[in-house]
């Protein structure tokens, strides 16, 4: 897991006084959890039993107001999010070899993300790219006719121009 | 320091007029003051105001001053160019604030049938700079209502106006602004609702980042018609432009003193908050928003009481769309009689439109109250592309529905839409072409409102996956006799029961392609076919005689479905073929049929 910085805690910590003390102060939760979303990229548990502990909510009530809604992330995303198409055309093409292959070079399942943060692997309904099939999506952009080998090679290029920052 | 051009009609009655005297003094007073450097003069043809002549335009700002004489000179100077104040007394004013839109863009096809009275500054000033709004008669309107009207006159002139809600339901704002101004006070909330969810509507979104002031100074003055000191804009996370634009407003409104404590040195107070959404669309319904600015889920609440009388912090709250903010301003200045006039007998005003879909000129427009759909598709729209055939036109998004030809005359006013079988809605309006289908159709809004349901009651939560459940097999050729009869029931029993607008108005896409579209839901479970040719589950492929053998289907076919020699007719297997269409794509010589 990635660490949680005790110096981002406290800028959260720091963010919560300005409301402090104000009329209906429990009503900023949501401007709170979207600076804590911009701080740590998701919510960590940690930054909602900060939040529980500063703004005196409970944390599963702060839990259930964040499942609400689309725009946080409870867990943590990588830089570069793999949607592997498992429709029909990329199926037939070998789209189960190339998710496999992932899964191995990577070492997570589906839906999880690397530890250094780089990759988050994801399934998706058909891409309309069956002409390419099999294909990925990373990020915004489709990657077609792929196999094993090349799958590899792009993972070692995302790593690289990752490294080089 | 502001630099000006002035622009002298210099048509033959100005001349006339002496417009060139004046053209010679303006020259020497501006040198005499010294500000020949940021000052141009321009001069132009014929504005065909020969009765007002001479003619002098200041611009930024657009001050027209008419009837202009020798002596005005030194005023014009000192007051305008140095000071920077237009000169009441010369300004010509019998023009509308929605007027000004023309000067700067012209009567093009596109515009001539638009009126812009919400967007009237949406592309002529800078947004972020709040002189740019205060020359186009800025907060005069709020100035007037502090110094002028009491707060029932101004909620008396809101309702002579015939405003209605722009947000969706269409309740008279005037009437809403009375039940809020009855309830006891003190403390009291007015919200703006900026949180547009319907896929492809960005009219609030393009109101806000092209004149953010006009929603604010509409906000402002609510407050002071109903006893209110707060406000608050709930807008969507994912609006970072406009947020960034009422952030610059806000503060530049409050550094001249037009929010804060004591507004234009009266007595009244108020001020302004936004608050962000996160993502839901069931937050647009008014009182699932209140409850997320609460900091809670936002999931609604049955109704009675009306936000009205329990709201906010269960206090007395007056909720209005930006485009019904937008239109105060302009109601409050050009005044209830005239915004009246505009319209239908129960629809006044204009309505703005995000076009979208199989039209030419995608974008926003604003019509008057009473225009046709078809002057609305074919003149401002500018028709459909590509020698294609008009289907239906689509509005209110996933709580609307498919208006088909032989509504086409159908007037845009709330009543007439509902009566054709869809809704106004927040002004999402697609247009649909033979391409499409309408089953297909259907199935996109409901999938979209099925994801947003928040799951509170039952009739939306379930009903409208297994409504979704059905129209899926239906587009993949596995529907059921007494499938349309089973959508019609369940259709109009989500309606009924739902505690919300989402679930009351979900199956209305379903319900409105049925009514209108029925041959084509026959057609999908009956003879698994879709003659649009969208749900590809129901095609066939087939390769005609046409076929030069060039391969190039064969090449991009996933499943291998598709044999031959080069040089000679391909075929493709049925049993293989995943029905994705790429062949089609792939074929230049037009050698490949689906149906
Ligand atoms: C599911 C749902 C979504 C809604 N979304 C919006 C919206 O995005 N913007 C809006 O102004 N009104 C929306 N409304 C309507 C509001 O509940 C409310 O009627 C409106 O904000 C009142 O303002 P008006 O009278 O100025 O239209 C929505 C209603 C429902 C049921």
């Amino acid at each position: 897991m990635i660490d949680i910085q005790p110096e981002k805690l406290g800028e959260l910590r720091q963010f919560i006084t300005q409301f402090q003390g104000k009329p209906y102060f429990e009503s900023n939760l949501i401007a709170v959890l979207h600076k804590a979303q911009a701080l740590f990229g998701y919510l960590p548990r940690e930054a909602m039993d900060t939040i529980a502990e500063a703004m005196n909510i409970p944390t599963a009530h702060i839990w259930g107001v964040a499942t609400f809604y689309h725009y946080f992330n409870l867990k943590p995303i990588g830089k570069f999010v793999i949607s592997v198409c498992l429709g029909t055309a990329c199926y037939v093409k070998g789209a189960q070899e190339v998710l496999d292959t992932l899964r191995n070079e990577l070492h997570i399942k589906v839906g999880e993300t690397t530890p250094d943060m780089l990759f988050t692997l994801q399934e998706a309904r058909c891409l309309g790219a069956c002409g390419i099939a099999p294909v990925i999506m990373i990020n915004d952009k489709i990657y077609g006719e792929l196999n094993s080998k090349k799958v590899v090679d792009l993972i070692n290029q995302m790593r690289k121009s990752a490294a080089k920052g | 320091m502001e630099k000006y051009v002035i622009t002298l009609c210099d048509g033959t009655t100005c001349i006339q007029k002496k417009s060139r005297e004046i053209r010679t003094a303006l020259e020497a007073e501006i040198q005499k003051a010294g500000i020949a450097d940021r000052v141009a003069i321009h001069l132009s043809g014929c504005l065909g105001m020969c009765a007002k002549g001479p003619i002098v335009i200041v611009n930024p700002g657009y001050s027209m001053y008419g009837n202009v004489t020798i002596n005005d000179v030194p005023e014009i100077v000192q007051e305008h160019l140095i000071k920077g104040r237009p000169i009441a007394r010369l300004t010509i004013d019998e023009d509308h604030l929605y007027n000004r839109f023309f000067r700067v863009f012209g009567d093009a096809d596109f515009f001539g049938k638009q009126m812009r009275i919400t967007l009237r500054n949406c592309g002529i000033i800078d947004p972020e700079n709040i002189d740019d709004y205060l020359a186009l008669r800025g907060y005069e309107a709020l100035a007037k209502v502090l110094t002028d009207m009491t707060p029932q006159k101004v909620v008396e002139t809101v309702k002579k106006s015939g405003l209605r809600g722009r947000g969706g339901a269409g309740f008279p704002t005037g009437v809403k602004w009375e039940l809020t101004a009855k309830e006891p006070g003190p403390e009291k909330y007015v919200i703006c609702n900026a949180d547009e969810g319907d896929p492809g509507a960005f009219m609030d979104r393009s109101a806000i980042e092209g004149d953010p002031h006009t929603v604010i100074e509409g906000m402002i003055i609510g407050g002071f018609a109903i006893g209110s000191n707060k406000g608050i804009i709930y807008i969507r996370a994912e609006y970072p432009l406009a947020i960034k634009r009422l952030e610059k407003a806000l503060a530049d409104a409050r550094k001249n003193g037009m929010l804060g404590d004591k507004i234009l040195g009266s007595d009244f107070s108020f001020d302004i908050e936004i608050r962000l959404g996160a993502g839901a669309f069931v937050c647009g319904e008014e009182t699932a928003l209140i409850h997320s600015i609460e900091g809670a889920r936002g999931m609604p609440r049955p109704r009675p009481p009306f936000p009205a009388q329990s709201g906010l912090f269960n206090k007395p709250t007056l909720i209005n769309n930006v485009e019904t903010w937008a239109n105060i301003p302009v109601i409050i200045l050009d005044g209830a009689d005239w915004f009246s006039s505009i319209g239908t007998a129960t629809s006044k005003g204009t309505k703005v439109f995000a076009l979208a879909g199989k039209i030419k000129n995608t974008g926003l427009v604003e019509v008057p109250m009473g225009t046709t759909l078809r002057e609305i598709v074919f003149n401002v729209g500018g028709g459909i592309p590509n020698g294609k055939k008009f289907k239906a036109v689509q509005t209110g998004g996933p709580s609307g529905g498919c208006l088909p030809e032989k509504y086409l005359e159908t007037q845009i006013d709330y009543e007439s839409l509902a009566a054709a079988g869809s809704i106004m809605g927040s002004g999402g309006m697609i247009v649909i072409d033979e391409d499409s289908c309408m089953v297909n159709m259907a199935r996109f809004f409901l999938e979209f409102t099925q994801d947003e349901s928040c799951g509170r009651c039952t009739p939306c939560r379930e009903g409208t996956k297994r409504m979704l459940e059905i129209l899926t097999r239906i587009s993949e050729g596995q529907g059921q006799p007494g499938d349309i009869e089973k959508l019609e029931r369940l259709g109009n029993m989500i309606k009924k029961s739902s505690l919300c607008g989402l679930g009351q108005s979900a199956p209305n896409p379903v319900l409105s392609t049925i009514k209108n579209f029925r041959e084509e839901y026959e057609e999908h479970i009956h003879q698994h076919k879709c003659r649009a040719g969208v749900c590809t589950s129901l095609l066939t492929f087939e390769i005609l005689d046409s076929c030069v053998g060039c391969g190039a289907c064969k090449k991009v076919c996933p499943s291998e479905a598709i044999s031959g020699k080069r040089k000679e007719k391909h075929a493709i297997d049925p049993q293989k073929c995943i029905h994705c269409g790429q062949c089609f794509m792939a074929c230049k010589f037009g050698a490949i049929r689906k149906g």
